[in-house]
C-alpha cells in the first residue's frame, strides 16, 4: 500500500539528506560543545567556524531543551490527566460530563498558534514583570537574557496541549473496564475510590502507558507553540542555577527546524536541519509504535481502547 | 463498613453500571482528597477552556474590523497600515480544500480495506501501524520531507521554477498535499470506527440478496457510516486549518498570495501565500510583523472556525444514533489522532 511506501520513502529520504551531518560529526552530534547558535549562523552564512568544518554541529542544548520541556510537561499531564479521566468516567454527574466532553475536544482542537499567541502575549509578559526580579536577570545577564519566554512557560502551555489526548485515551480505557470487575470489588465492601484506584486504574495501566507514550511523541514534535514560547535560543539551562533555571530560555529540536526553515536552500544548514528532523522522526516513530503496542496489549481483555 | 448497593441490572450496552451515590464522608482522608482533586481538575479544565475562549473573544471583538476581511495584507511597520487578512483567509480555504480532496477518498479507501478485506493480513497489520506512525510524525518533519519531494524537477509543474532551474517546491498545491497526510489518520480512524460498529446483519442481508462485497461496501456500508466519514473529515479539516508548521515551511510565507504563470486559477495554486495560522504567527511578537492586534483578530476568527467545526462534529456524532453507549462521545475517541500538537 501507498502508506507503507510513503513511510519508507520518508525515512529513507530524510536519513539520506541527514547523513552528511551525522557522518561529519559522528556521535559528537548529540553531545555538548560550543554554542549551537553560532554553529547554525556559521552554516547560514557559509563561513565555517575557525578550526571546524562547515558541518560542525553539537546539538546538546537543543536536545536538553527538548527533554526538559517534554518530560516536565508529560509528568504533570500524567497526573492531571489521570485525575481528569477518573473524574470524567466515575464522579462527574451526567450534566457535567456532557460539558467536559466537548471542552476537552475543544482543548484538543485549539490550534497551537493560538496557544502560542496567548502564551507570548499574556503569560510571558506576566512572568517577566512579576516573577523574574531584576537581580535575577542581572545574575545571568552575561550569558543569556531572561524574557519570560522560558522553560517553565513553554512546559506549562505544552502540558495543556497534551492533556486532551492523555485524558481521551485514559478515559476511554477506564470506561471500558468490565463493570463486573468493579462490581466484584464494590461487593467486597471496598469504597469507590479504592475500587477505582486498585481495579480500574490497574486494568487501564496499558492504556495509560500508551497515552503517556503518544503524548510524549506529540510533545517532541510540537514546533510552533514552542518556537514562540520557549525563548528561541539554543541554550542549555543549568540545574545549578537554582530557581533561575526555570526562567532560562531553550529551543527544542522541532522549533529549531521551524526557525531555520528559511535556510533549507543552503546545503550545510539543510543537512543539519534534516539531521534534526531525522532524530525527531525516528524517536516519534518509535514512540508511536510503542504506544500502539501498548494499546494492543489492552486488547487482550477484549477491550477496544 | 458502608454497605454498597449495586445498581439494578445495567442497561444493555452500557459500559458501566453506576453504583448509587455513595457518601464520601465515610472514606479515609486520602481517598477523600483524591475525590476532591478529581473534581478540582475537572472544573479546572472547564474553566481553562472558558478562559481561553472568553479571552480570545474579548480581544478579538475589540480588534476586529469588517475592513480586515476585505483588505489584503501589506507589509508595514504600522498596524494601521498593514492591511487586513483577506489573502490568508483565501489561503486557508484553498489549502483546506486541496488537503481534504486528497485525504478523504484515500482515507476512506484505506479504512474500508483495513476493516473489510484485510488480506494479506501481514500487510494490513503493517498498514495499521504505519497509520499510527503517520499520526505521530511531527508536522515540521512532514513539512521538510514534503519540501524534498516537491522540489524534484519532475514535479516542477506544481510550484515555481526559477531562472536557474531550481524548483522551489513551495505552493498551495504542495502545501495541500502535505496537509492531506496530516488529515489522513483522523479520517481512517473515524471511518474504521464506524465500520466496526456496524452490525454484521447489514452485511449478511446484503450478501443474501446476492450483492458482491464491493457493491455491499459501496451501496450499503459506506452510506450507513456517512456521519462517521463526515465527522472524520471535519476533524481533519480542523487539523489542516490549525496547522502552522507546514504552512510556514511549504507555503512560502509570502505576505499576499502570489501567483505563478498566467492561467487564472492554476497560477494561484502554483504560487505561494499565507493562511490564517501563518498570519497569526508572523504578526505575533515571535514573528517579524509584530502586530499583536491583527494577530488577535485573526486568532479570534480562527478560533471561531475551530469552535464551529467542533460543534458540527458534536452534531454529527449525536445524530449517528444509539446515544453513544452512554459515557463518552464518539468523537472523543478520535482525540488521539487530532492532537493539536505540532501544528
Amino acid at each position: 500500500m501507498a502508506v507503507l511506501v510513503f513511510i519508507g520513502a520518508m525515512l529513507v529520504t530524510v536519513l539520506v539528506k541527514a547523513w552528511p551531518s551525522f557522518s561529519s560529526n559522528g556521535l559528537g552530534w548529540f553531545g555538548p560543545g560550543g554554542d549551537v547558535e553560532s554553529q547554525l549562523r556559521a552554516m547560514a552564512e557559509s563561513k565555517p567556524l575557525p578550526g571546524h568544518s562547515i558541518l560542525y554541529f553539537r546539538a546538546w542544548p537543543l536536545i536538553w531543551g527538548t527533554l526538559l520541556t517534554t518530560v516536565s510537561a508529560v509528568l504533570v499531564a500524567l497526573v492531571v490527566s489521570t485525575l481528569a479521566a477518573i473524574f470524567l468516567t466515575e464522579f462527574a454527574p451526567p450534566a457535567v460530563r456532557r460539558v467536559l466532553d466537548p471542552v476537552i475536544r475543544l482543548l484538543a482542537g485549539v490550534p497551537s498558534v493560538i496557544y502560542g499567541l496567548i502564551g507570548i502575549l499574556v503569560i510571558a509578559p506576566y512572568i517577566n514583570n512579576h516573577l523574574i526580579s531584576n537581580a535575577r536577570k542581572a545574575s545571568v545577564g552575561y550569558v543569556v537574557q531572561l524574557s519570560g519566554a522560558d522553560v517553565m512557560t513553554a512546559s506549562l502551555v505544552l502540558t495543556v496541549m497534551i492533556l486532551p489526548i492523555m485524558v481521551a485515551i485514559s478515559a476511554n480505557a477506564l470506561a471500558a473496564v468490565p463493570a463486573s470487575w468493579r462490581e466484584g470489588s464494590l461487593a467486597l465492601g471496598v469504597n469507590r475510590w479504592r475500587t477505582i484506584w486498585r481495579v480500574s486504574l490497574h486494568a487501564a495501566r496499558p492504556a495509560i502507558a500508551a497515552a503517556t507514550v503518544l503524548a510524549t511523541a506529540r510533545a517532541l514534535g510540537e514546533a510552533v507553540m514552542l518556537s514562540m514560547l520557549s525563548g528561541g535560543r539554543g541554550f542549555a539551562p543549568n540545574l545549578l542555577d537554582g530557581v533561575t533555571f526555570f526562567f532560562e530560555p531553550v529551543r527544542p529540536l522541532a522549533a529549531t527546524i521551524l526557525q531555520n526553515a528559511e535556510g533549507l536552500t543552503i546545503p550545510a544548514l539543510a543537512h543539519t536541519i534534516y539531521a534534526i528532523g531525522a532524530v525527531l522522526l525516528v524517536s516519534a516513530a518509535m514512540l508511536s509504535l510503542a504506544g500502539w503496542a501498548a494499546k494492543q496489549q489492552f486488547k487482550r481483555y477484549g477491550i477496544r481502547a | 463498613m458502608p454497605t454498597v448497593e449495586l445498581a439494578p441490572a445495567p442497561p444493555s450496552g452500557s459500559a458501566i453500571a453506576r453504583a448509587p451515590r455513595e457518601r464520601t464522608a465515610s472514606w479515609p482522608l486520602v481517598d477523600r482528597i483524591g475525590y476532591w482533586l478529581c473534581w478540582a481538575v475537572g472544573i479546572g479544565l472547564c474553566l481553562l477552556a472558558l478562559a481561553i475562549v472568553l479571552y480570545m473573544f474579548v480581544k478579538g471583538i475589540s480588534y476586529l474590523r469588517p475592513s480586515l476581511f476585505v483588505e489584503s495584507p501589506a507589509s508595514s511597520v504600522k498596524q494601521s497600515q498593514s492591511g487586513g487578512f483577506l489573502d490568508p483567509i483565501v489561503g486557508t480555504l484553498i489549502v483546506a480544500t486541496i488537503g481534504i480532496a486528497i485525504a478523504m477518498p484515500a482515507g476512506v479507501a484505506i479504512a474500508t480495506w483495513l476493516s473489510e478485506y484485510r488480506r494479506p493480513s501481514w500487510l494490513a497489520r503493517a498498514v495499521e501501524s504505519a497509520i499510527e506512525m503517520i499520526a505521530g510524525v511531527p508536522s515540521v518533519v512532514l513539512a521538510i520531507f514534503g519540501l524534498i519531494i516537491f522540489a524534484q524537477p519532475f514535479l516542477g509543474f506544481l510550484s515555481e521554477t526559477d531562472a536557474s532551474g531550481t524548483v522551489s517546491g513551495k505552493s498551495f498545491f504542495t502545501a495541500g498535499a502535505v496537509m492531506a497526510v496530516l488529515a489522513l489518520p483522523l479520517i481512517v480512524a473515524s471511518t474504521r470506527e464506524g465500520l466496526t460498529q456496524l452490525s454484521d446483519r447489514l452485511r449478511e442481508a446484503s450478501f443474501a440478496l446476492g450483492r458482491t462485497p464491493a457493491t455491499t461496501i459501496r451501496r450499503v456500508l459506506l452510506p450507513a457510516i456517512r456521519p462517521d466519514i463526515a465527522s472524520g473529515t471535519v476533524l481533519g479539516l480542523g487539523r489542516i486549518i490549525g496547522d502552522t508548521a507546514i504552512i510556514n515551511i511549504v507555503l512560502g510565507l509570502t505576505v499576499t498570495n502570489e501567483g505563478v504563470g498566467h492561467a487564472p486559477l492554476i497560477s494561484t495554486l502554483r504560487g505561494t501565500g499565507s493562511t490564517l495560522t501563518s498570519y497569526i504567527y508572523t504578526n505575533s511578537p515571535a514573528g517579524e510583523g509584530s502586530a499583536p492586534q491583527k494577530a488577535y483578530a485573526a486568532a479570534f476568527v480562527l478560533l471561531m472556525v475551530v469552535l464551529g467545526l467542533n460543534g458540527i462534529v458534536t452534531l454529527l456524532t449525536r445524530s449517528s444514533g444509539e446515544r453513544d453507549r452512554g459515557l463518552l462521545s464518539r468523537a472523543f475517541r478520535l482525540i488521539p489522532y487530532m492532537p493539536d500538537l505540532s501544528r
